[in-house]
């Protein structure tokens, strides 16, 4: 269905091709001025006939010359650009296939098989064209398959579509055949956009390929012997033909087609077109300015040929100007893995000097027919004082159309020069980009559509369990953590203060199993530690634990965690979870091209252990009730150690590490065993209301007691001591990563931004983090001096009221002063206090 | 797409590779005898010739190597690969 109207073609058949089939000359109209237009060209390079697909696929807007018959085939005609629709459409499915070749040709047409015939290797040849004919038995060939990008190293993009179907394959070719061919050119004159009026190799491609004959009483407008060639076809296929040819002399061309009865008149142009309004009649004047019209259903036009090379274009070829054949070559220049070959090598015939036809009005002779564009809106640019034919593009918008220029950018390029006084070929077309034809987003997703993107969804063990209880998640990095877990109705902030107050008053238990753990063993492992960590770990005895930072060379706080050491050769070192990979990463960098005499050796363990975090005043009693086979007492087993042992009957590795500044007991198990040990975990505690809680409780419990989270607390502009926690600095060790940037002139500066606590003035005010801090509380005229920001902002149950983290301007010194929170319009009265606001003395940590 | 040779793997897709900035940068070594702005030129200040220079790659999704390489910044071609701690072949 065509605009509602039922056609019926042959498989083969485009949708061009039917309608030309169908006796239908127009169809469609100009996107600027509603003129009425037809089917122009057989190929991409077509500027008029666009449709809409809306059966069996969605696509709003393709050449109709590019749509292939499928039964049940659905288009409206499309003027300009596509719509998108308003309710949701399936895109057409797209797959990716990657393809590794000696030798890509593109194009299967004489050339391309040519070249792909007398080559060894893997052969591929890709055309856009649904049929290849022939095809060399040595190669592997993709039909209706475009190459859209060539890139770097023979990396080659092609857009396969079969039926409803879309392949992207990237094709990686030691060899690039471009076989492309060329595209032919029209010419500029009055009334030259006609339903009727089209390219003359598109005639006869319509009669040859697709058996259509466009008109019986034809004209052809050839400037060289192939739209003489192509006059010679349609005249042997019954049509009536009369040419005209602007050159002064006869050619071989121009004697065949006498000696086969063919009228042509030299030295002749066509001037104008009649029509009503599909083409009628055509106006021819010859030398003498003589006038004579000549009845004519179809006008086929051939103004010479661009060799189509604008693949080759991003990779640094050179063109040349052929006065011969009025058109630009390759050079021969560019990467010596690119070959071209056949027409778009410029193997095209020479051609007539004509561009424009003088006689008639400028603003009727159209140059893009994508934008109304006429030979007169060229002249409008030149004169506003534009030279380059690439700002004639952007200042009338030609070439920036769906055929990218292929029938616009040569001949406004030579309209320009002509302006100029320069001579044919002093500047040529528009510089070529990829992709060569357009591509649908679906097409280049691929695969990589719907709920997983580009990343994997990473997920703990107890996943599956945290889901079943009413987990509300958030992603941290890849992962999927649990944020909180609403019992009933509760929101967020009711589900938060349940779950602090029950860590904190009993018992609560944590899936911690994303932190990043890395493996680091050998005989200098201690060594290595001290450069990377702002602390000593070589001193670290075995069984306990250290918390450290690692800076950057630049002095600023990168990651944290702790070093965990199993042996004189061993330790497991955490880090935050998003920063797990990039830790490793850094480890690795070092080791590789730094310290190559350091013996120690990194393994990423962070899925190889689970970790239970159970916390709280009864911790002790659960994790003694789970199983744990370990002394829990406070003298046995005292803070920052760890003991192996086993737990509900599994190994485990036992670390007294807190986060909350309660009692706790971080359980690090194998992932087999995980979710067996947090339901023992639970079990054991549900005589003492055992809660889980999530990611947000867990923040405002480590909020309370004043502990960075990196990241959060930090944006990397923060040295420790900025923190508060130049304690972790050992100077007295030697190097490490960041030591030398610590006592720079800037980090020592007293107004640097320091970690403090805020404390609104109304208790019940919780501040958005991020929000910006000042002095005064009437906000001041910009630029107002900003004295830091809120870094973290929470309700706090513990408290009873609100609480934040900022890092403030010389912030230490100026605890217990007002301060002043910009909210919009108003100013949040507020006061600057000590960042720990809970158990200052940390008497709850042993339980 | 460039077309990087790890001097371990061979030739593997750009997508492959982590960069890693300038070559033959090596740490100093005696950070607290230099200046601020010795130190800081160390930190932040990096060559950029237009034409061939040395740099670093590591095969992230491969070997996890690091390595050097020389290329072509105007032409964008890769023209050798060497291992840490060689010297560019000549």
């Amino acid at each position: 269905m065509f605009d509602g109207r039922e056609i019926r073609g042959f498989a083969g058949d485009t949708v061009a091709s039917a309608l030309l089939a169908d006796g239908e000359p127009g169809g469609f109209v100009s996107p600027m001025s509603r003129r009425p237009r037809g089917v122009y060209s057989s190929g991409v390079e077509e500027p008029n006939a666009f449709v809409e697909v809306t059966a069996p696929w969605f696509e709003p807007i393709r050449p109709a010359t590019m749509v292939n018959l499928v039964d049940g085939l659905t288009v409206q005609s499309r003027a300009g650009v596509g719509i998108l629709p308003t309710t949701a459409v399936a895109p057409r499915p797209a797959r990716h296939q990657h393809r590794h070749v000696e030798t890509l040709v593109i194009g299967g047409g004489a050339s391309g098989r040519a070249a792909a015939t007398i080559t060894g290797g893997r052969v591929l040849i890709v055309d856009e064209q649904p049929v290849v004919m022939d095809p060399p038995p040595n190669a592997a060939t993709l039909t209706s398959t475009t190459a859209t990008g060539i890139y770097d190293d023979g990396y080659v993009l092609c857009y396969q579509r079969d039926g409803g179907t879309d392949v992207f394959h990237h094709v990686r070719a030691a060899r690039v055949v471009l076989a492309t061919g060329a595209h032919e050119r029209p010419l500029a004159f009055v009334d030259n956009d006609r339903p009727g009026v089209m390219l003359a190799s598109a005639a006869r491609t319509y009669l040859e390929r697709f058996g259509v004959l466009a008109g019986e009483r034809i004209v052809v407008f050839s400037t060289n012997h192939s739209g003489h060639d192509a006059a010679g076809a349609l005249a042997a296929a019954g049509a009536q033909v009369v040419v005209v040819d602007p050159a002064t002399r006869t050619g071989p061309a121009t004697e065949r087609l006498r000696a086969a009865g063919i009228e042509v008149r030299l030295n002749a142009r066509v001037v104008a077109t009649d029509g009503d309004p599909a083409l009628t009649g055509v106006t021819v004047s010859a030398a003498d300015g003589q006038r004579t019209a000549i009845p004519a259903d179809v006008l086929a036009v051939s103004g010479g040929w661009n060799p189509a090379i604008q693949l080759a274009r991003g990779l640094g070829i050179g063109l040349r100007y052929d006065e011969q054949k009025t058109c630009f070559v390759h050079d021969g220049s560019g990467p010596e893995w690119l070959t071209v070959v056949g027409r778009a090598a410029g193997n095209v015939p020479a051609s007539f000097p004509l561009w424009v036809v003088d006689e008639g009005d400028d603003h009727e002779k159209y140059v893009e027919l994508q934008r109304d564009q006429t030979v007169a809106d060229v002249a409008e640019a030149v004169a506003g004082g534009l030279t380059n034919a690439e700002h004639v593009k952007r200042a009338t918008y030609i070439g920036t159309t769906i055929d990218q220029g292929r029938t616009s950018g040569v001949l406004t390029a030579e309209i320009v020069n002509r302006l100029l006084g320069w001579a044919p070929g002093a500047q040529g077309p528009t510089n070529a980009r990829p992709p060569y034809t357009p591509v649908p987003f679906s097409a280049l997703a691929g695969p990589d559509s719907g709920p997983i993107l580009l990343d994997p969804i990473r997920v703990t063990p107890m996943d599956a369990w945290h889901d079943a209880h009413g987990a509300v998640y958030e992603n941290v990095g890849q992962w999927k953590r649990p944020r909180y877990f609403p019992r009933g109705d509760e929101d967020m902030g009711a589900a938060v203060a349940r779950e602090t107050r029950a860590l904190r008053t009993g018992v609560g238990v944590l899936d911690a199993s994303t932190l990043g753990k890395i493996d680091v063993r050998g005989p200098d492992a201690g060594v290595f530690l001290d450069r990377m960590y702002t602390n000593r770990m070589s001193n670290l005895r075995v069984g306990s634990i250290r918390y450290g930072f690692m800076l950057g060379l630049d002095g600023m706080v990168f990651d944290d965690g702790v070093a965990m050491r199993l042996a004189d050769d061993h330790y497991v070192c955490t880090t935050t979870t998003g920063g797990a990979a990039a830790v490793m990463d850094r480890f690795e960098e070092w080791l590789q091209t730094e310290w190559t005499d350091l013996r120690v050796y990194c393994t990423s363990v962070t899925e190889q252990w689970s970790v239970v975090a159970v916390g709280g005043p009864r911790a002790r009693e659960v994790v003694a009730a789970a199983g744990a086979d370990a002394d829990l007492r406070h003298d046995a087993f005292p803070f920052m150690t760890l003991r192996d042992g086993t737990v509900a009957g599994v190994p485990a590795r036992i670390c007294r590490i807190s986060f909350t500044g309660e009692l706790s007991y971080e359980l690090h198990v194998s992932p087999w065993h995980a979710q067996h040990v947090w339901d023992s975990v639970m079990a054991a505690g549900e005589p003492f209301g055992i809660t889980p809680y999530g990611t947000e409780a867990m923040h405002v419990l480590r909020a309370e007691k004043g502990y960075v989270i990196v990241g959060q607390e930090t944006d990397g502009t923060q040295t420790p001591e900025d923190l508060g926690m130049a304690w972790l600095v050992n100077t007295g060790k030697g190097d490490f990563v960041g030591k030398r940037s610590l006592v720079r002139s800037d980090m020592l500066r007293e107004d640097r931004k320091q970690l403090v606590g805020i404390m609104t003035d109304d208790p019940a005010r919780v501040l958005m983090e991020g929000t910006q801090l000042i002095a005064d509380a009437t906000i001041p005229d910009p630029p107002a001096h900003m004295l830091g920001w809120v870094t973290s902002s929470y309700r706090s149950e513990a408290l009873g009221r609100s609480i934040a983290l900022a890092v403030v301007e010389a912030g230490r010194g100026h605890i217990g002063n007002e301060i002043h929170a910009v909210a919009g319009n108003e100013t949040v009265p507020c006061r600057v206090a000590d960042p720990v606001f809970y158990d200052p003395e940390g008497t709850r940590r042993d339980g | 797409m460039l077309l990087i040779r790890c001097p371990w793997c061979g030739d593997r897709d750009e997508v492959e590779f982590t960069y890693g900035g300038q070559a033959h940068l090596a740490y100093p070594a005696d950070p607290e005898a230099m200046s601020d702005a010795e130190w800081a030129d160390f930190l932040f200040m990096r060559d950029n010739p237009k034409g061939e220079w040395a740099e670093r790659w590591m095969h992230a999704a491969g070997c996890r190597r690091w390595f050097n390489a020389v290329r072509d910044t105007a032409t964008h071609r890769m023209i050798s690969t060497y291992r840490m701690g060689e010297r560019p072949p000549s």
